[in-house]
């Protein structure tokens, strides 16, 4: 399929692939700590991920002005989300609903984006944060609704204080951030529900 | 199963325009991350009025995709009015299967029952909701009762409950039980009967409810306790009539009454008549077995 000015083209099949990339992440977020691969556009601008990519040609939409981080600002990609998903980005991330960042180690903290209110805490952002790997790594033990027990999911390329940051958002339940993190085309959620501690420190 | 087909080409698929299945869909994301709290929508007009299961169809089709199976039921029959022209409503739209057998339906909209059969993994049901505000009848301002879920303020409920104690000796409520999910919300379970209540607690199943002309939606992920309010000394008490299924036999169905004539006949059959052909089949007999009511599914090709 031929570009205009370099930009890449969204889902193939819109309908369908955004069907099936919701319910994997409605999969994810009622099973946390559950892997799920999403079939993203076939050439996200970097450095959008697959995954990241599909979320946004998913949720993301006029309704929900979005916040990106130093590292997606600077390319191809506000373009491309501008084009496909017509949405508003904002630069305070206190006014987004949803807030994508690329660069893990820089992510501002949790506390700096919108938690919701008292009556109206579905408000609150989610956040999507790109790490270089799952499935391998630093260990996170989860528990909370949607976990039979307890599961684990293991990451690497989180900031060292984020289980500190993400118990901290847990205590504002039930206002709160929702946090997916995605490496490539593979997710993983951490809606606000869900207990994270850090065995490892 | 019948068989899947493709979607009526002049709707999109699922009706729904894009735009209103990504609000749903946020909605519904929000909705498990919170479990109980109610996530106000911008529910649509659907192609039937208010109250006859807009709010789960638009939950449904926001969700159905090309490769589920889709089983309607209404009171826990598959075979009313109510249940086949959703069903045929979402086969059009959709071109999904459809199914009367709970086992192999991986999406069940239901009014008013969830079916005996237990919920497996990857199985999502969805309920129509036609009050999806548990405080409703003990408070009538929206704002206050919103109120009362920011503080989990629930003393009112709680007075409601012990003042049924205190008139009838027992809590009277046998349908739309409030329950307590994950610690945090009251929730209104949907007129479900409360014979069903123990099966959200800790169901392996994802549990999504609309109310379209209240404009609600909220959900129970799996593996969530969900409990139904009591007091230590009255505890909770699922109610179900003291008879046996008379087609199947069932001691331990959920039952309904079926008058049979003007002289006071009457007879009791289960309630889900997928768990009812399922027990004939494998043999099962009751009192009336044979009788007219025990009919073969629909979807059975013989």
């Amino acid at each position: 399929m031929s570009s205009v000015d370099g930009l890449s083209p969204g889902f193939t099949a819109p309908v369908e692939d955004q069907q099936a990339c919701f319910r994997a992440v409605l999969e994810a977020t009622s099973r946390p700590g559950t892997i799920v691969t999403l079939a993203g556009p076939t050439r996200p601008p970097a450095p959008l991920g697959g995954a990241m990519a599909a979320v946004a040609l998913t949720l993301v939409d006029a309704d929900t002005p979005l916040w990106l981080d130093d590292a997606i600002m600077a390319g191809a990609a506000p373009s491309w989300l501008r084009f496909h998903c017509g949405c508003r980005l904002v630069a305070d991330p206190s006014s987004a609903v949803f807030a994508f960042a690329a660069d893990a180690a820089a992510l501002p903290p949790l506390s700096r984006f919108f938690a919701g209110t008292d009556e109206y805490p579905d408000r609150g952002a989610t956040i999507v944060v790109a790490v270089a790997a799952l499935g391998e790594g630093h260990r996170l033990t989860l528990t909370g609704p949607g976990i039979a027990g307890t599961a684990m999911i293991a990451t690497t390329g989180l900031q060292k204080g984020f289980a500190a940051m993400r118990a901290a958002n847990h205590r504002l339940f039930p206002r709160g951030v929702d946090v997916i993190l995605v490496a490539g085309n593979r997710l993983v959620s951490l809606p606000r529900s869900t207990t994270v501690s850090s065995p490892e420190g | 199963m019948t068989p899947k087909a493709a979607h009526d080409p002049d709707y999109n698929l699922g009706y729904l325009d894009e735009q209103t299945k990504r609000m749903i869909r946020r909605a519904l994301l929000k909705a498990v991350a919170i479990p109980g709290y109610q996530v106000p929508f911008a529910s649509r007009e659907m192609p039937l009025a208010y109250g006859w299961g807009t709010g789960g169809m638009q939950v449904t089709a926001a969700v159905l995709g090309p490769d589920d199976v889709l089983k309607v039921i209404d009171q826990g029959a598959d075979d009313t009015t109510n249940a086949v022209s959703i069903r045929r409503f979402f086969a059009r739209v959709t071109g999904v299967r459809t199914t009367e057998r709970t086992v192999e339906a991986t999406v069940i909209q239901t009014r008013h029952r969830i079916p005996e059969q237990a919920l497996t993994e990857g199985q999502i049901i969805v309920y129509q909701v036609p009050q999806p505000e548990p405080l409703r009848k003990l408070e009538p301002r929206e704002t206050e009762t919103r109120r009362m879920h920011a503080l989990a303020d629930y003393g009112l409920m709680h007075v409601k409950l012990y003042e049924d104690i205190a008139r009838h000796g027992r809590i009277t409520l046998s349908y739309d039980y409030p329950v307590l999910v994950n610690g945090r919300y009251v929730m209104a379970p949907s007129p479900i009967p409360s014979f069903d209540n123990p099966k959200m607690h800790h169901s392996p199943a994802l549990q999504l409810f609309g109310a379209g002309r209240e404009k609600r939606i909220y959900a129970i992920p799996p593996y969530t306790e969900v409990r139904s309010l009591d007091f230590e000394d009255h505890p909770f008490h699922p109610w179900r009539a003291s008879n046996c299924c008379d087609l199947c036999g069932a001691a331990d169905s959920y039952l309904d009454e079926v008058v049979t004539d003007d002289r006071g006949g009457r007879m009791f059959v289960c309630s889900d008549t997928d768990w009812c052909a399922d027990r004939r089949e494998a043999g099962h007999r009751g009192r009336l077995a044979g009788h007219a009511l025990a009919t073969p599914r629909a979807d059975d090709p013989a």
